[in-house]
């Protein structure tokens, strides 16, 4: 009963009908490739990548000997030289931004918008050379990333300085570096989720949009005239936004590559995720265009059901950064699976993985397809 | 040869009859045409012929099939133009046709087709930026494609303007001479006096008159009359002294003839009366009198004309 003839010169006038609409070439193409170089450009490791970190001294002395001056070489570590005038680190997180000492130190932060510094308290060179203790404070918003890295990095000088104090030696060092053989950057974790993006979608909106609009203008009742089945129909969508999804799949790689020198594994397991996606978020798009009476609700619930799954999903951030309750609900989103295998794929090279997240995402496909096929009128009872 | 044979058809929305129970049935090689008012009920029963909706109650064949359970046979016989057709934007008439012969799985010329329905020169031209005039003759194009023995024409020319009308009729005329079937809904009386051989009249949910225009003047209408433009008085007058039926509305004095002579009569009574009088004529019902008289609420529940005697004039 199906006609590949058919769906054949069904594919023909709606992938030139797309074509001709750089409205849809922009959104299916053009558009994830920008989110490649925004994500690339905010997350890439050869920015300034430093931290300006307030300090005010207040510690002037008088000292005996520059050598008990402390407090200044308190400072310098904190800028990342160390007492014996080493480098600490090659890739040091913070630069130190000096505040004369006449200022109220809170208030200047505030005035500077800044929320990471420190302040050394009169007294701390000679209270440190008497073993006394003494505290200085760190300034941070917790709400702020940088936070976290200033006091790990301020712990970490206060260390070196009580470790040296009594003579001891730093015996654990740590060097970094990433699961993969290769050094791996953001970048590469990245394209994954952002395929996913565009595999869930460009297809997911499309579909939504054009099965509500066609109930709406009676397009279908106009096809349903004809010897075209629905399955025909939704297979030719499907088989463009294949079309597509290779297309723009090819685009982020070489851009990601190009621009960001990012690390892609191209395998002849990327697939078999890039045949099923967009069959699975099409005939999700139909669906949700089913139960729909008019294009408006239907972009609403469509929204619905994209967003969520769009952040949900370990798209733009892991979903190991969530709380357990979301993880769960990670776990029921189809987008999920296809993300996570697209990473086992192309990152982690677990092929055992990428068969199982392969398997769930199948099963999702066949039932969301058969659902949307049987489920979609195009005439009125 | 019959093509469609409909009898007490019936499709109702909750409480509304959107048809309410129509039978009537359609010659091969005809043009029949449904007339109606906006919501008479005239697109329902078509959808229903075509397959598109499925009736409630009642029988319909169309080509010898039930369009609903054998609508996939059907559609390769049949050609539609649904109300307010409307196709792909970025698609031309020529690449639109090539499409539907795909379809249909049939070789088909465009040129042949789009010199049929007088479009060769916006063959190219996208669906988006054609005319009303043209999206339509592309619908009409579309709806030959399979060599149809029987055509729908919902609405064809609703919102055209006069010249777009007329070059539709053209193209529905040739249909004709082809030895096409045509169903054709309207409510333009003009299109359906010019282009069909039968007209049903509808009105909601009914089918209150059918069969040739004449035949529908010469039943529902009233037969010649006499108007004289006068006063209130004046057709009083007139009803006091013969023995003639006298009708009043808003300055005219309408009387129906039963014998020219009756002429002669109210004359001679408007004479004698010494008051003043206008143009005078005589008329007979056209389809437009009939049809505001059909549709106006002048309709019993049986689809019965109620026969107004009295409308304004309270006698002496």
């Amino acid at each position: 009963m199906v006609s590949a003839k058919r769906i054949a010169s069904d594919f023909r006038v709606f992938s030139l009908g797309y074509l001709r609409n750089k409205f849809g070439l922009f959104f299916g193409l053009i558009f994830p490739v920008i989110l490649i170089l925004i994500f690339g450009a905010i997350f890439s490791g050869n920015s300034s990548g430093t931290i300006t970190f307030y300090t005010q001294n207040q510690d002037t002395g008088p000292f005996p000997s520059p050598q008990m001056d402390v407090a200044t070489q308190f400072v310098q570590a904190l800028n990342g030289t160390a007492p014996d005038g080493t480098k600490i680190s090659d890739t040091w997180p913070i630069q130190v931004e000096l505040v004369d000492s006449s200022e109220n130190f809170t208030k200047y932060l505030a005035d500077h918008s800044a929320s990471d510094g420190i302040l050394i308290p009169a007294g701390f060179s000679a209270d440190y050379l008497a073993g006394q203790m003494v505290d200085v404070t760190v300034y941070g918003n917790p709400t702020s990333s940088t936070s976290g890295i200033v006091s790990g990095t301020v712990g970490g000088v206060a260390n070196l300085f009580n470790l040296q104090r009594f003579n001891g030696s730093t015996v654990i060092g740590i060097s970094s570096t990433t699961v993969n053989t290769e050094q791996t950057q953001y970048v590469d974790f990245m394209i994954p989720g952002l395929i996913g993006f565009s595999i869930l979608v460009s297809p997911m909106f499309s579909l939504v949009n054009i099965s509500s609009e066609y109930k709406k203008t009676k397009l279908f009742k106009q096809l349903s005239l004809t010897p075209l089945t629905k399955m025909e129909w939704l297979a030719s969508k499907v088989l463009w936004y294949i079309v597509l999804t290779v297309a723009s799949f090819l685009l982020m790689v070489t851009v990601g590559v190009l621009a960001f020198g990012a690390h892609v594994t191209l395998t002849v397991w990327l697939i078999p995720f890039l045949l099923l996606g967009p069959t699975l978020f099409a005939s999700l798009g139909m669906l949700v265009g089913t139960v729909t009476k008019n294009p408006e609700t239907a972009g609403v619930i469509g929204n619905i059901v994209t967003f969520p799954m769009m952040f949900l999903a370990g798209t733009f951030f892991p979903i190991s950064i969530m709380p357990q309750y979301l993880q769960s609900i990670a776990h029921v989103l189809p987008l999920y699976y296809i993300v996570e295998g697209l990473n086992n794929v192309m990152v982690y090279a677990n092929y055992t993985g990428a068969v199982i997240d392969l398997a769930v995402v199948g099963v999702i496909t066949i039932v969301i397809f058969a659902a949307a096929v049987k489920l979609f009128k195009w005439r009125e009872d | 040869m019959i093509s469609i044979e409909v009898s007490s058809l019936k499709k109702y929305y909750g409480e509304i009859k959107a048809v309410d129970g129509i039978s009537f049935t359609v010659n091969k090689g005809e043009i029949f045409g449904l007339l109606g008012p906006n919501g008479a009920g005239k697109t329902t029963a078509i959808e229903i012929m075509e397959g598109l909706r499925k009736k409630d109650e009642g029988d319909v064949k169309v080509l010898s099939l039930d369009p609903w359970k054998n609508g996939y046979e059907l559609h390769k016989k049949i050609g539609v133009i649904p109300q307010e057709f409307t196709f792909f934007e970025k698609t031309s008439p020529r690449e639109a046709i090539r499409y539907y012969a795909n379809l249909f799985g049939i070789k088909a010329d465009p040129e042949e087709i789009l010199n049929e329905v007088l479009l060769e020169d916006s063959a190219k031209v996208m669906f988006e930026n054609l005319s009303g005039g043209q999206k339509q003759k592309t619908g009409l194009a579309l709806a030959l494609v399979n060599s149809p023995e029987l055509l729908f024409l919902d609405e064809p020319t609703t919102g055209l303007d006069p010249n777009a009308r007329r070059a539709i009729w053209e193209v529905i005329r040739g249909l004709k001479a082809r030895g096409k079937t045509i169903i054709l809904t309207t409510h333009y009386l003009d299109e359906a006096q010019q282009l069909s051989d039968r007209v049903a009249i509808m009105n909601l949910g009914h089918i209150v008159a059918m069969g040739t225009v004449d035949e529908i003047i010469a039943e529902h209408g009233s037969g010649e009359r006499l108007e004289i433009h006068g006063s209130k008085e004046l057709a009083n007058y007139i009803e006091a002294n013969t023995e003639l039926k006298v009708e009043y509305r808003k300055g005219m004095i309408s009387i129906p003839l039963e014998q020219k002579i009756d002429a002669l009569a109210a004359l001679a009574a408007a004479e004698q009366s010494k008051l003043d009088w206008g143009e005078i004529h005589t008329r007979r019902d056209s389809l437009d009198d009939v049809f505001i008289k059909l549709v106006s609420g002048m309709v019993d529940e049986h689809g019965e004309m109620i026969v107004e005697n009295k409308p304004n004039n309270s006698g002496s």
